[in-house]
């Protein structure tokens, strides 16, 4: 087997899928059956279409994506937990011809770095935010987020969270969309080939308004699942996530071109 | 010669950031160091130099938005007073970690907590000692006049440029607030996009065509992967230690007696040498003018020469003394005095000192 | 020469307004200055106060206990900054709102009366103006002309055109001040 290489395994006229130069060829450290693969590489992809492998900045927060730096094969910054939205102000308003965005996920972006989060947001800056929300701490070992459902258990919650004590699940994707500085706000899942498209798309939308100069933020959240954190298979946390969070945090556009929906 | 003002302090570390070819200036009001934002705000600079000025929402943002833009090499800069310089230490913190030049300029006010509005040099340990977690040391500047406000704002650039680390500017509601006359440098032009890249090709601003993509980051997993970092770091700052020391020596050369001060206890210590050589005691100071790295060798070789004690003046509790008294070893006397809490101490009071604590004690 | 002044009184007095132009007088002629409000709670009650040193070497300490000149413009000021004044030094005030007036003899004393000639020139806004113009009678530590060229740098251009009435008001301070 050893001296068959890749090529001759997977022939030209065979490839159905290939993985885009933009993602490195290291081996992602996220469990099996996590989004955060799938939405890095749509991201990558969308760079890639656009063609600005050469224009863009990305911002690497604290959490699982924590090295997301080291898979994203373009140039990348990690900053300090939260704090992805000023490092990425400062970046964009001094080369505000490259394409800059950040990856976060809920601890970073909706708890230590909210004030980081609705400032930018409010400023309107020409960035982009990818916001992964799976109601958890993964990196830390499943602590309660601020995402996190009523009643449901972590390592922090671990009779469920109880919403007079521990408050309720933040939306703050519904919250950044009231501000005059966002320009498009979107929610989207990649956990099915049909939602990963729908979201490429969205992703793409919102580079192509930083492209375009369009005023302000565009926000993405995809809602994905932590089947390790919420202790499940793979494919019984997408089946969880669908009947739990999803009603919760509502697939769609929240806002486009500046103009709630 | 250059053009000649009567400019507060903050003024003059604001007109330098300017004239120096700053490209972001990210800050967070806060007295006695408001006047820097305000007078940027005021003075356009995007107009004169396309330099941009931005108010962050906080300090913590402010540092975070010098991590950004420092690392894809541009001049970037920010100025707080104390209670705000202590919010930044965790960014402050990766950026050592992360190799980020950046001035940071602290107009220290009395503490601990929220203190007061008044000058004081109680920071000093968090200047000089690191500030934030981790092993590391970040050069500390000490100006001790306007025209040092102005002066010092290329030097620390050259030294974060140079050893790839954020520089400290720290002085005190004193300078931040008197005016003096400063001789302003010329403009100096702010690089262009195609020369950071030529010069700083670390640089995280878009990867060059045909060329690996740059990654800026504190973190590794891997402990010895981490100990090495650390090594190199460590290097640096001994090379800073050996080359890069700045201090000032005023009367020194017939002195019996020696105050270490810097900054406006220097200065105030000025005024109280010359009521003490009036009284016929031959004292001299020694002005660290980097704190870190810290003047030893000059404090070393006036133990050499035999001068009979120091006296460590500063706006602190006693912080600074800590290192004179590390240098010194016993071999001769040490002392400290300073009023703080944000009183100033008068040159009266450090002369009175002087023979208390170290002719007569 | 080495003249450390203090100018004190309440806010809105043009204290620290006066103190900025004798700085500046002072560059215009090669000498060095400094000037250091107080500032912060210490302004607390309306009273504003500003150390000015104009000096032909290197200045050491900004802040000072005892000074050559004292500017006195309310009775709080008076209350703390009379015992001030070096042995030998100047005390000039407005008597203007002063119950308790200087009493030492140890310093040479001088009245101005900034807030009257003001109120007679039409515009109380020169008050300072008058005080420094007492001031430079007792110690022409800076040429007139220097001054004007302080005034210059430190007013607005939008302002230059009341220039001539700074330079009367001076005039008429230079003319007014009196021995006690």
């Amino acid at each position: 087997m050893s001296d068959i290489a890749i090529k001759d395994i997977i022939k030209p006229e065979n490839l159905v899928y290939e993985k885009t130069d933009l993602m490195t060829d290291k081996t992602l450290s996220y469990c099996p059956g996590c989004g955060h693969g799938t939405a890095h590489r749509l991201m990558m992809e969308v760079v890639g279409d656009l063609g600005q492998e050469n224009e863009t900045v990305g911002v690497a927060p604290v959490g699982c994506s924590v090295l997301a730096y080291e898979f994203m094969n373009v140039d990348m910054q990690e900053a300090a937990h939260g704090r992805a939205p000023a490092v990425a102000t400062a970046i964009k308003r001094l080369w505000p011809n490259k394409l800059v965005f950040t990856y976060q996920g809920d601890g970073d972006l909706a708890a230590i770095g909210t004030a980081e989060t609705i400032h930018a947001c409010n400023r309107g800056e020409q960035i982009v935010i990818v916001f992964i929300n799976n109601g958890i701490y993964g990196m830390t070992g499943g602590q309660m987020a601020p995402t996190t459902l009523p009643q449901m258990k972590t390592s922090t919650s671990p009779y469920g969270r109880d919403v007079a004590t521990m408050g309720n699940p933040l939306k703050i994707t519904e919250l950044v969309a009231q501000l005059p500085g966002t320009y498009y706000v979107t929610r989207h899942s990649v956990h099915t080939p049909a939602a990963a498209r729908k979201a490429k798309r969205a992703i793409k939308k919102a580079f192509q308004n930083q492209l375009d100069g369009k005023p302000g933020l565009s926000f993405i959240e995809i809602v994905s699942n932590c089947n390790s954190g919420w202790k499940m298979e793979p494919v019984q946390s997408n089946i969880w996530m669908e009947e739990n969070m999803f009603p919760y945090y509502k697939l769609g556009d929240i806002k486009v071109d500046g103009k709630l929906l | 010669m250059g053009e000649l003002r009567l400019m507060k302090g903050n003024e003059a570390l604001a007109e330098a950031a300017i004239r120096a070819g700053t490209d972001g200036y990210f800050g967070y009001p806060i007295t006695p160091q408001s006047e820097v934002i305000e007078y940027l705000m005021a003075e356009k600079p995007h107009e004169r130099t396309g330099m941009v000025v931005l108010q962050a929402e906080s300090e913590v943002a402010s540092i975070n938005m010098l991590y950004g833009g420092g690392g894809t090499g541009k001049k970037v800069m920010t100025s707080s007073s104390s209670p705000g310089i202590s919010l930044m230490q965790e960014g402050l913190s990766y950026m050592a970690g992360a190799e980020i030049p950046c001035i940071v300029a602290n107009i220290v006010r009395g503490g601990p907590g929220l203190g007061d509005i008044q000058p004081a040099q109680s920071d000093y340990f968090q200047s000089v000692k690191g500030g934030g977690h981790g092993d590391y040391r970040l050069p500390v500047l000490a100006p001790a006049s306007v025209q040092e406000m102005s002066d010092f704002v290329p030097v620390a650039y050259d030294l974060a440029f140079k050893y790839r680390t954020p520089v400290l500017i720290v002085s005190d509601g004193l300078i931040g607030q008197m005016m003096e006359k400063v001789e302003l440098f010329d403009q100096m032009p702010r690089l262009t996009d195609k020369e950071i890249n030529e010069k700083y090709p670390w640089g995280t601003n878009g990867k060059p065509a045909g060329q690996e993509r740059r990654v800026l980051t504190s973190l590794d997993l891997d402990p010895h992967k981490l100990e090495k970092h650390n090594f190199k770091l460590q290097d640096k700052y001994r090379t800073i230690e050996a080359n890069e020391v700045q201090y000032e020596l005023i009367d020194c050369d017939d002195a019996d007696y020696i105050i270490v001060a810097y900054g406006s206890s220097a200065r105030i210590s000025q005024k109280a040498i010359q009521l003490a050589r009036e009284e016929g005691i031959k004292v001299g100071i020694l002005r660290p003018i980097t704190l870190w790295p810290f003047p030893k060798k000059a404090i070393d070789e006036l133990v050499i020469k035999g001068v009979k004690g120091f006296l460590s003046v500063e706006m602190s509790a006693g912080q600074m003394v800590e290192d004179v008294k590390l240098t010194v070893r016993e071999r001769t006397k040490v002392e400290h005095f300073g009023r703080y809490g944000g009183v100033i101490h008068s040159p009266e009071e450090v002369l009175e000192a002087l023979k208390s604590k170290i002719i007569g004690g | 020469m080495t003249e450390e002044i203090i100018i004190a009184g309440f806010g809105g007095q043009g204290v620290l307004s006066m103190g900025k132009i004798l700085a500046y007088s002072g560059i215009m002629q090669d000498q060095e200055v400094s000037w250091f409000p107080a500032y912060g709670p210490e302004m607390r009650g309306g009273t504003a106060n500003v150390t000015v040193i104009v000096s032909d070497d290197r200045i050491s300490s900004p802040t000072l206990t005892a000074y050559d000149t004292a500017i006195i413009l309310n009775q709080q000021s008076m209350d703390k900054f009379e015992e001030t004044v070096k042995p030998g030094g100047v005390l000039i005030y407005d008597p203007n709102g002063i119950s308790k007036h200087p009493t030492r003899k140890d310093i040479s004393i001088y009245k101005i009366e900034g807030a009257k000639i003001a109120a007679e020139m039409g515009n109380t806004k020169i008050f300072n103006m008058v005080v420094l113009g007492g001031y430079l009678s007792v110690k022409p530590i800076v040429k007139l002309d220097n001054v004007i060229l302080g005034l210059k740098k430190s007013l607005h251009e939008r302002y230059h055109k009341l220039i001539p009435l700074n330079e009367d008001a001076i005039t008429m301070g230079m003319k007014n001040v009196v021995k006690i």
